[in-house]
C-alpha cells in the first residue's frame, strides 16, 4: 500500500522549548491515524506540520511521497488542495455566511456556474445534514454545527487526507455521535485517509469498533460488516515525544501504566 | 540578569523589524502579481476611506477654525489680520492635514485592521484560510495595503479643505474678514511645491497605517487578551512611527531642495 503520509525523524521547537521530538510514522492510503496525548503534549502542532502550515526545523513531510518541507507557501498549494483539516473550534469565517464559507473554496478555484456550485454546496451540506443553515452565519451555530459545516466547507473538494483537531471536543454525546458517524462515512464511503486528534475513548471505540453502512445510513458494528476498512493505527505523544505507536491489538493490550490511563 | 534581559529586547526588537520588513516587502512585490482580491479591496476602501470621512472632515475642521483663533492673536499684533487665509492654508496643507488625517485613520483603522486580523489569529481562521489555499498575504494585507494608499491622500485632500473652510468661517465670523480676503491669501499662498509635499506624506502614512495594523494582527498571541494587546500596540506603533517618519520626509524634501 502507498504511503499517505509519512513523517520522518520531525522536530521543532518553540523558541527554547522542543515541541516535536524526533516524530517518525507511515499511514497507508485510506487508513485511520489516532493522535493521542495530554493537552500541550504536540499534537496539534503535528497536524499542523502534516498539512506545511508549521515548518518543522528538521526532518521530512511526506505527503503522497513528496516532501512539504522546502515548499513555498505557493507551491504547497496544490498539496493542499488534496488534504482537509477540521479545526477544534471550526475556524469558519465570521464574516461569510455558511453558503460562502462552505463555496469558498470554489470561489478560490474561479468556478464560475453559480448553479452548479450552488448545487455542489448543497450537496455537501447535506452530506453533513446542514443544508437548512445554508443561509445562517457561524454565529448562529452551536459548536456542533460549526464542526459539521467545517467539515462541508473542508470536503468540498474531495479532499484524500481528513485531518482533525479534537472534533468533538467539548461537545455533547448525540453530537459527538454525529460527528464520529460524519468521520466514518468520510474513512468508509470515500476511502479517505484520517488523522484523528482526540481525547475521549469514545471517539475511538466507535471509530474502531464500527463502520459505515451505506445501506443503512448509520455505523453498524464492524464484526458483522460485509466490507472490511483498512488498517487503524495509535500514535501517543509525551511532551513531543512518541511514547506509543502501534495497532488497534498493540493499544488495546499495552500494559504500560501512561496508556492504560488512557483506556480506563 | 539585566544584560540578558537588555539582549533578549533587544533580539525581538530586531526580529520584528526584520518580519516586518519581510511582509512590506513580500506585500509590495505580491500586489503586481495574480490572484488579486479585487472586491476585498473595494469592501476595505469603503472601510477604512469612506468610514473615516465624518471623523476627518470634523477634525479637519474644527482645526482650521482653532488655527485661526490662534494665529489672529499673533497676527493683529503686526497689523497682518490678512494673512490669515495663508497661515491656515500652509498649516493645513504642508502639516496638519497630513499628519492630523492620518493619525486619526490610524487610531481608527490601524487598531481596527489589528483586532480583525488577530481575531482571526487566534481563532485559527488564518490557518484554516491558507489549508483551503488562499495565501493571507494577498486576502488580507494587499487589499488593506492598496485600500488605505488609494483613500489617504483622497482623506487628506477634504480634510484641508474642511479645515480651510473651518479658518475661513472663523475668520468671517469672529475676525470679519472677507470671503475673497481669506480665499484669495490662502490660494495664492499655496504653491505646486506645497502641495506636492502635502499630498507624498499621505502615501508613507498609509504603507506605515495598514502594514503595522497587518503585521500586529498577523502576530497576535495570547487569545483575546492578546487581541487587545496587538490593537492597542498598532495604534500606538502607527501614531509614533507617524510623526517620527514625517520629519524624516520633511527633513528630506528640504534637503533635496523641494521648497
Amino acid at each position: 500500500m502507498n504511503s499517505a503520509i509519512e513523517l520522518r525523524n520531525v522536530s521543532l521547537s518553540f523558541e527554547s522549548k522542543r515541541v516535536l521530538d524526533n516524530i517518525s510514522f507511515v499511514l497507508g492510503e485510506g487508513e485511520t491515524l489516532f493522535l493521542l496525548g495530554v493537552t500541550g503534549s504536540g499534537k496539534s502542532v503535528l497536524l499542523k506540520v502534516m498539512l506545511g502550515l508549521l515548518k518543522p526545523d528538521s526532518g521530512q513531510v511526506l505527503i503522497k511521497g513528496q516532501d512539504l518541507v522546502p515548499l513555498s507557501e505557493e507551491d504547497l498549494q496544490p498539496l493542499r488542495r488534496r488534504m482537509g483539516i477540521v479545526f477544534q473550534e471550526g475556524a469558519l469565517f465570521d464574516s461569510l455566511s455558511v453558503f460562502e464559507n462552505v463555496a469558498y473554496r470554489l470561489r478560490e478555484e474561479h468556478v464560475a456556474d453559480e448553479g452548479a456550485m450552488e448545487q455542489r454546496v448543497r450537496e455537501v451540506l447535506r452530506f453533513v445534514e446542514m443544508e437548512a443553515a445554508l443561509e445562517k452565519s457561524p454565529a448562529e451555530l452551536s459548536g456542533g454545527m460549526r464542526r459539521r459545516v467545517a467539515i462541508a466547507r473542508t470536503i468540498i473538494s474531495t479532499p484524500e487526507i481528513m485531518l482533525y483537531d479534537s472534533p468533538t471536543g467539548g461537545l455533547d454525546p448525540v453530537t459527538c455521535l454525529t460527528i464520529n458517524v460524519l468521520i466514518a462515512k468520510m474513512r468508509d464511503l470515500q476511502h479517505v485517509t484520517s488523522v484523528v486528534v482526540t481525547q475521549r475513548l469514545q471517539d475511538v471505540y466507535e471509530l474502531v469498533k464500527f463502520v459505515y453502512s451505506g445501506e443503512k445510513q448509520t455505523l453498524v458494528p464492524a464484526d458483522g460488516a460485509a466490507t472490511s476498512r483498512p488498517a487503524t493505527y495509535f500514535l501517543m505523544l509525551r511532551d513531543g515525544e512518541v511514547f506509543f505507536h502501534g495497532n488497534e491489538q498493540d493499544f488495546t493490550h499495552s500494559q504500560n501504566p501512561y496508556v492504560r490511563k488512557f483506556l480506563t | 540578569m539585566i544584560g540578558a534581559m537588555i539582549t533578549g529586547a533587544l533580539k525581538r526588537w530586531v526580529q520584528a523589524v526584520q518580519e516586518f520588513t519581510f511582509l512590506l516587502s513580500d506585500s509590495v512585490r505580491y500586489a503586481f502579481t495574480a490572484p488579486r482580491y479585487l472586491v476585498d479591496t473595494l469592501i476595505q476602501m469603503d472601510v477604512i476611506g469612506f468610514g473615516s470621512l465624518p471623523i476627518v472632515i470634523l477634525i479637519g475642521f474644527f482645526t482650521g477654525g482653532v488655527l485661526a483663533l490662534q494665529s489672529y492673536r499673533t497676527l493683529s499684533t503686526f497689523g497682518e489680520v490678512g494673512l490669515m487665509g495663508k497661515v491656515v492654508a500652509l498649516s493645513l496643507v504642508l502639516e496638519l492635514g497630513p499628519v492630523l488625517t492620518a493619525l486619526m485613520v490610524a487610531g481608527r483603522n490601524s487598531s481596527g485592521i489589528a483586532s480583525e486580523i488577530g481575531s482571526m489569529v487566534v481563532s485559527e481562521q488564518v490557518d484554516a484560510m491558507r489549508a483551503l489555499g488562499t495565501d493571507p498575504l494577498r486576502k488580507l494585507v494587499i487589499p488593506r495595503l492598496a485600500a488605505t494608499v488609494a483613500t489617504l491622500p483622497l482623506l487628506t485632500i477634504l480634510a484641508d479643505f474642511a479645515g480651510m473652510l473651518g479658518g475661513y468661517f472663523v475668520s468671517f465670523y469672529t475676525v470679519h474678514l472677507t470671503t475673497e480676503e481669506y480665499w484669495t491669501s490662502a490660494y495664492q499662498s499655496l504653491t505646486y511645491q506645497d502641495v506636492t509635499q502635502g499630498l507624498i506624506k499621505p502615501f508613507f502614512f498609509a504603507v506605515i497605517i495598514s502594514m503595522v495594523g497587518c503585521f500586529q494582527g498577523l502576530h497576535t498571541t495570547g487569545g483575546t487578551e492578546g487581541v487587545g494587546r496587538a490593537t492597542t500596540r498598532a495604534m500606538v506603533v502607527a501614531s509614533v512611527l507617524i510623526v517620527v517618519v514625517d520629519f524624516f520626509i520633511t527633513k528630506l524634501l528640504v534637503g533635496i531642495g523641494f521648497f
